[in-house]
């Protein structure tokens, strides 16, 4: 376990204490002449669908029309790929004829423990810990067969400042976003359909988690918008706090 | 050049074919059978195509929604889903459709960012089968095809070899076949795929930087039929691999 907080919670070139509490993360994260914050995980990222009790809410009824026709059973997944990883504080390129972005703002478990079905009893024992992730979209209707236009693009997935260890965070809660420095987004991270050891326990059923692999426990209904230009803060309460400034295509 | 890794003798050792089999890079020559075949490569992101044959999209024609003039249906898969030549999937006891997918898959070997189409094949490292099972009864309609039908554990074989893609003379003329217990199931040719290889890396590598490593599962024609426990699965193409795959149940697994 060890090994994996280093490695993990390494900022580029710059060693630090293993095990170090979430407001020793916010006092470098917020160091303007502080380090360099690459993403803190080099495995895979996976979001959740409709995970938020919220989210299901908003889509209401529609899970039981065309194209979904019932509401999910499993957990549904998806997957964001390493070139949309970016760190604290890394630029995200807004593409050229699309004026806002959707700021996905959720928590992310960081696997420590190769995790092939787990007991629900015994799922936070493979957590890692914790961290914030922004999980970036072009505003889209459907969930059917989204497009990874939409979801894939180079920096569509902000990840930092770092990862908390998990003995080091109490149950992360809230949520915000705010976008120039104004909230524009509040919500609550214990409101999931498939708490977090309960996820942990259906993933692993079919899908082993290795340790680095993140899966973010999904975002909430109202995600709010931004436009190139602007800089878009994350800040869950003892995990983090994401700052991503937004730009204008080259 | 056609290249593997192995598992062979207490370590993993790079692999090049030889007459008899392979031959590793200390020197040691070894039957085909007398090693552990693993993925060729460890992939970067694994990029899947659904719906890449004409043919295959009528097979499933109750289930498109669009148009073959649509942009290419593309979904992820993670490495963790993978399995080498030789080895054993499992079939979950509670599965009424399952099926393979005989695959031509396609390494990038350099960034490509937005990159034409007339360029896009010196992107290529290479080429290698895979066979990216499904499960057609967990099938939701979020995120199609969802990772519980298509990105589970030991669902996902690739090898035996990544060939060089100089000694691919045309991508774009291979015959693929699947044979279940010897008898062939699936046959079709990599010509009629609607979105050739050029036409995926100028599409993806349009939003997405592709790196090195990163490889594309360009789709399987017609003729997926349900595998039961016990079964060997071949999936071949012409002039890159011969791939195989048996069919196990839960019990390996403690499941049972």
């Amino acid at each position: 376990m060890l090994t994996v907080y280093q490695a993990l919670a390494q900022p580029h070139g710059w060693p630090v204490a293993v095990d170090a509490p979430a407001a020793f993360w916010a006092a470098l994260a917020a160091d303007r002449a502080g380090p360099r914050f690459l993403p803190p995980t080099r495995g895979t990222v996976y979001g959740t669908l409709l995970n938020h009790a919220d989210a299901l809410a908003a889509i209401g009824d529609q899970v039981n029309a065309a194209p979904y026709k019932a509401p999910p059973r499993a957990p549904v997944l998806y997957i964001k790929p390493r070139n949309t990883l970016a760190g604290h504080r890394e630029p995200v390129v807004v593409p050229e004829g699309v004026a806002e972005v959707e700021i996905g703002a959720t928590l992310g478990v960081v696997i420590g423990t190769t995790a092939c079905r787990v007991a629900e009893a015994e799922a936070l024992s493979f957590v890692a810990g914790y961290t914030v992730v922004n999980d970036i979209s072009v505003p889209h209707a459907s969930y059917y067969r989204p497009s990874l236009r939409f979801k894939c693009r180079d920096g569509f997935c902000p990840i930092g400042p770092a990862v908390v260890a998990r003995k080091m965070v109490s149950d992360p809660i809230s949520l915000t976003v705010a976008v120039d420095g104004k909230t524009v987004h509040r919500s609550r991270i214990d409101r999931l359909v498939r708490p977090v050891a309960q996820l942990l326990a259906d993933v692993t059923e079919f899908m082993t988690l290795r340790p680095g692999d993140v899966l973010m426990v999904g975002v909430a209904a109202g995600a709010p918008r931004a436009r190139a230009g602007q800089r878009v803060t994350i800040t869950i309460n003892g995990v983090g706090v994401l700052e991503t400034p937004l730009v204008a295509e080259a | 050049m056609k290249r593997a890794r192995v598992a062979y003798g207490g370590a993993i050792h790079d692999a090049v074919e030889q007459a008899r089999g392979l031959q590793l890079e200390d020197g040691r020559v070894l039957a085909e059978d007398a090693v552990v075949w693993l993925p060729p490569l460890e992939p970067g992101t694994i990029i899947a195509l659904g719906l890449n044959y004409a043919d295959h999209r009528k097979e499933l024609a109750q289930e498109v929604t669009v148009g073959a003039k649509d942009e290419p249906l593309v979904f992820l898969k993670s490495p963790g889903a993978l399995i080498g030549h030789r080895g054993q999937t499992r079939r979950p006891a509670d599965a009424t459709f399952m099926h393979y997918e005989c695959e031509l898959a396609v390494v990038i070997g350099r960034s490509a960012k937005k990159v034409r189409r007339a360029q896009a094949l010196q992107y290529v490292a290479g080429y290698t089968v895979a066979n990216d099972y499904a499960i057609r009864d967990y099938l939701e309609n979020y995120y199609r095809p969802n990772l519980r039908v298509k990105n589970r554990d030991t669902c996902t074989v690739l090898g035996p070899w990544l060939v060089d893609a100089a000694d691919v003379a045309d991508p774009h003329q291979l015959v693929l076949r699947t044979s279940v217990n010897g008898k062939v199931t699936q046959q079709g040719n990599t010509r009629d795929l609607i979105s050739g290889i050029p036409d995926l890396i100028e599409y993806l590598s349009d939003f997405m930087t592709l790196a090195a490593g990163d490889v594309i599962l360009t789709g399987t024609p017609e003729g997926v039929v349900n595998v039961n426990v016990g079964d060997e699965v071949v999936t071949e193409i012409e002039g890159v691999g011969r791939l195989v795959n048996t069919i196990v149940g839960d019990e390996p697994f403690g499941r049972a």
